[in-house]
């Protein structure tokens, strides 16, 4: 077997974690089958549908298009941390739910990861503006609508 | 509770754990000891196999095993037929149905000719560029019409062609009323629906438990308990030593019902065989070979009508792709022949299909299941008439609707479901109306003229469906009240999104006055609930629905009878909510449901003969027959007569499913089928070449529509309550996604005035480049 192992050691979720991988091993099949950060998903591996999305350094970026040796030393943050400590929704979690934003849910953790920087950056987008920044994420059952609602309203609710 | 919660927009019970990561879907399987399994895959279409070597896989580090078809010994046989033909005279159905590994031949792009297993995923891919095959490339069968002609290539020899069936079914006397028409319009119409391509594809893992004796399969099917009995079966297993969970799935939408897939029989086989757990997630570009596609139908259609526009008959030939293997039987053409009819009065009708065998993916229903074909054709066949007879296209469409007191409906052919195609209800012309007043049609003439001075092209398009769902055979559903006060529900259907964990909770919480989030609903594992058939159709709600309504009922019963005898009342004095069962008037004199759940499992004293234990029961539910919906969409676009570009200013839809449990979540349902009918309209077209190779097999180049390309939606329902089940609803999965054809092809000729310009819009999908092809040489 080829014997071609790196040491990576990154954050997740603001947990330290030290591994030995194999150079070729995708970020997404890391972060799901190494530390057991499943809510994590993979739609397509080629970079289109968005569902692998997690946030590298603050950064929306695809995890299954890079390898984990490239997270070495990096900052990561995935769906499992999106929420507040105490549990309760972050606000695009919660605008979600109350604007039936997901159906089978599986596309929702990488729109979660997506929105949650955009909002970040754009606080009060228009409506073009959120298609527009969800339109790297492919959403197969809710046609959109619910999760443009739902994007508008948590940022609303986020500017308080 | 005391208040209903049935018919309101109650937020899911199941985002929760879809939102932080935390719900388990198939890839999310971790077992110890887990080996992977990949499948090499032919890249021919038709060729035979001269060999497949799979020895130096074997010497690959971390390689377990590798098999070849040879090496299933009897287990390898061909699938079951999934739904056999429908009881219709003169019918011809030649069943050819998918094997697990090919043998000899192969007969389509993506077929598995070998299944390596090994400690990583990562090494089963590596050790499949290890396998030797030589394959014999034979001519493929891709077009339909070269594939029926004398000489063409078969793709079953033993078929003696590439019919796979053909079915005439009429009603009236079609060429009578043609002689007696003052019009017959006639044209060649092309439909072809794509892949459903859910954002999960598929999966499988199976664990065999040699010391329980016990089989485990987490499979992404939307139909478990099918999965489980043909299992057990192929394994020489009891039913019951096969547990199928169907897990969280990440949308289905048709293709993952299809069974047996090559997958789902043999890693059961082989987690047996090494006694390992083993997982196979399927990829994306597998996916567009591996996973059922809808695709193409051509239709020779002729509509007889009067001056006055209307109906007096229609004919239609047509030919339907069937792909490869057959395991569906004939659902998709039957669905396109019933659905054909819409909501008009046709007296006569005389229709005939030949399902042809391919050398491309198999065949079988996506949402909408050959629905679309049927509409498409009726739809543009109007049009056309309307054109023809210098008739308003809404105008023409009034005339000819099923007036409401003619219901129930027959329309004298069998539909899918092996009954008679009977409409159970409906009250059309509200609904047209209510899409022409949302939509703006009295007004649109001026603006589309006003807005043309500023050389902006609007159109619009207004087309009208029906939908048969929720058909039988059943469902069953068991309630039970647990000690801690809150129920559990189980149904054996699979959910992929429908919201099953809310709207299944909303019906039991009515009958048992309980909250909606203290029912936890379980769905899609065999050990929960033992016997069903599984979501398709637009029946989830439908059948299943009214099963949990049943089976609450009983337990509500039961609940008040205990109290009664506890409080030595009538039944009738009693009142249950809140968790509670108190006396009418005296709150304070109650019983809580959890303790009457208690009291029901005693563990000293002796209970009356007859009585069951538990608070709890098991109903079913099976409808004769289906129940129809209808609805009209409406759209106005606006086209860029030079680049075709398309933009959607406005869309409508107007819909009547019956009693809406649940409106918040049945508009998700609306919205998403409509996202998929303007997919399949102008951007999803899988492109073969002649040899059978699927030339944009990724997401990069199959264009699944993103949030630019799907509008604002404005939804509207009536309400005209089904017969058919005690809680008079329909079902809605599959409404959004019917009409969009039609709609597209009607707006976009509207807004390119091509009708003045003698082109006519007579197939889907269309795109930019397509219309560019069809105008090129267009007048004007």
């Amino acid at each position: 077997m080829d014997t071609d192992d790196h040491d990576v050691t990154l954050m997740v979720n603001g947990v330290k974690y030290q591994r030995l991988v194999e150079s070729r091993l995708l970020l997404s099949d890391f972060l799901r089958h190494n530390l057991a950060l499943a809510g994590t998903h993979v739609g397509c591996e080629h970079g289109v549908c968005g569902a692998c999305t997690i946030l590298l350094d603050g950064e929306p970026v695809r995890s299954c298009l890079m390898l984990a040796v490239q997270a070495n030393n990096h900052e990561i943050s995935t769906i499992e941390g999106l929420a507040n400590k105490d549990g309760t929704f972050h606000p695009l979690q919660q605008a979600m739910h109350d604007h039936h934003g997901l159906q089978c849910g599986y596309c929702t953790p990488g729109i979660l990861m997506t929105m949650s920087a955009f909002l970040e950056e754009n606080t009060s987008p228009s409506e073009d503006e959120v298609r527009e920044a969800l339109s790297g994420n492919l959403c197969r059952c809710t046609g959109y609508q619910n999760i443009v609602d739902a994007v508008m309203a948590a940022a609303e609710r986020m500017r308080g | 509770m005391s208040t209903r919660t049935f018919g309101e927009p109650i937020k899911r019970n199941e985002d929760r754990r879809l939102l932080t990561g935390q719900a388990l879907f198939i890839d999310d399987v971790e077992l110890p000891g887990m080996l992977h399994a990949a499948l090499l895959r032919s890249q021919a279409a038709h060729a035979r196999i001269r060999k497949i070597d799979v020895s130096k896989a074997l010497q690959r580090p971390g390689v377990v095993a590798a098999y070849v078809a040879s090496d299933l010994g009897d287990y390898w046989q061909p699938g079951p037929i999934l739904v056999p033909p429908p009881p219709i005279d003169g019918i011809i159905f030649n069943a050819r149905t998918q094997v697990p590994l090919a043998k000899e031949k192969v007969r389509h792009v993506g077929e598995p000719l070998a299944i390596v297993i090994a400690e990583s995923r990562y090494i089963a891919e590596d050790a499949l560029d290890d396998i030797e095959v030589e394959l014999e490339q034979l001519p493929a069968v891709v077009d339909l019409e070269k594939g029926l002609r004398e000489g063409s290539a078969l793709v079953h020899e033993n078929v003696g062609s590439n019919v796979s069936a053909h079915v005439r079914q009429t009603k009236g006397n079609y060429a009578a009323a043609a002689a007696k028409a003052d019009h017959v319009i006639k044209r060649r119409f092309r439909y072809e629906h794509g892949i459903s391509s859910p954002i999960e594809t598929r999966g499988v893992v199976a664990q065999w438990d040699a010391r329980a004796n016990q089989m485990t399969i987490w499979d992404t099917t939307q139909a478990p308990v099918f999965v489980r009995n043909g299992l057990a079966g192929m394994l020489g297993l009891n039913e019951r030593q096969v547990r199928v969970i169907a897990p969280f799935v990440g949308g289905g939408f048709g293709p993952k019902i299809m069974m047996f897939y090559p997958e789902e029989v043999l890693l059961p086989w082989v987690s047996m065989k090494l006694n390992r757990p083993i997982k196979w997630i399927e990829d994306r570009l597998e996916h567009f070979f591996a996973t059922t596609h809808e695709r193409g139908q051509i239709h020779d259609a002729e509509i007889a009508l009067t001056s006055d526009g209307r109906i007096l008959g229609i004919k239609d030939v047509f030919l339907h792709d069937g792909g490869a293997y057959d395991p569906y039987g004939l659902t998709v053409p039957i669905n396109s022949q019933c659905t054909l009819l819409g909501p008009y009065v046709v007296p006569n009708y005389d229709s005939t299909f030949t399902q042809v065998f391919t050398n491309l993916p198999i065949v079988t229903p996506y949402r909408g299941a050959g629905r679309q074909h049927g509409v498409f054709v009726m739809e543009r066949l109007l049009d056309l008439a309307a054109h023809e007879l210098n008739i308003d296209p809404v105008e023409i469409r009034r005339r000819n609707l099923i007036p409401p007191d003619a219901f129930p409906y027959n329309n004298g052919i069998i539909y899918q479901d092996f009954s008679v195609l009977e409409y159970d209800s409906g009250n059309y012309e509200p609904v047209l109306d209510l899409a022409l007043d949302a939509i703006g049609y009295k007004t649109f003439r001026d603006a589309q003229a006003a807005a043309r001075l500023q050389g902006r092209h609007l159109g619009i398009g207004v087309a009208a469906y029906v939908e048969g769902t929720g058909i039988g055979p059943y469902e069953g559903a068991k309630v039970q009240v647990q000690s801690n006060g809150k129920v559990s529900v189980a149904t054996g259907i699979g959910t992929q999104g429908q919201g099953h964990f809310t709207v299944f909770a909303q019906i039991a919480a009515d009958q048992l006055g309980v909250a909606v989030t203290d029912i936890d609903v379980v769905t899609g594992d065999t050990d929960q609930f033992y016997w069903g058939a599984g979501t398709f159709a637009s029946r989830g709600a439908v059948v299943a629905g009214n099963a949990v309504n049943e089976a609450a009922k009983v337990v509500r019963k039961k609940a008040l009878k205990l109290a009664g005898d506890l409080f030595e009342c009538s039944e009738d004095d009693l009142v249950i909510e809140n968790g509670r069962v108190s006396i009418v008037g005296i709150p304070e004199k109650f019983v809580k449901l959890g303790d009457l759940a208690k009291q029901a499992n005693p563990m000293r004293g002796a209970v009356e003969p007859g009585t069951e234990p538990g608070l709890e029961s098991t109903q079913y539910f099976g409808p004769k027959m289906g129940a129809t919906a209808n609805g009209v969409h409406a759209m106005i676009v606006e086209m860029d007569p030079q680049t075709f570009d398309l933009k959607i200013l406005k869309y409508v839809v107007v819909h009547d499913c019956g009693t809406v449990i649940n409106p918040m979540i049945l508009a998700g349902q609306i919205h998403g089928g409509v996202a998929q009918g303007i997919g399949n309209a102008f951007y999803e077209k899988l492109a073969f070449d002649d040899q059978g190779q699927l030339l944009n097999a990724s997401l990069a180049d199959y264009l699944l529509p993103t949030a630019l390309e799907v509008p604002r939606m404005e939804l509207a329902h009536t309400v005209t309550k089904s017969p058919l089940n005690p809680m008079g609803i329909k079902g809605a999965g599959e409404a959004g996604a019917i009409p969009g054809g039609p709609l597209f092809a009607q707006a976009i000729e509207d807004a390119l005035d091509l009708k003045g310009r003698g082109v006519e819009l007579l197939e889907i999908p269309l795109s930019p480049s397509r219309l560019f092809e069809l105008t090129r040489n267009a007048k004007g």
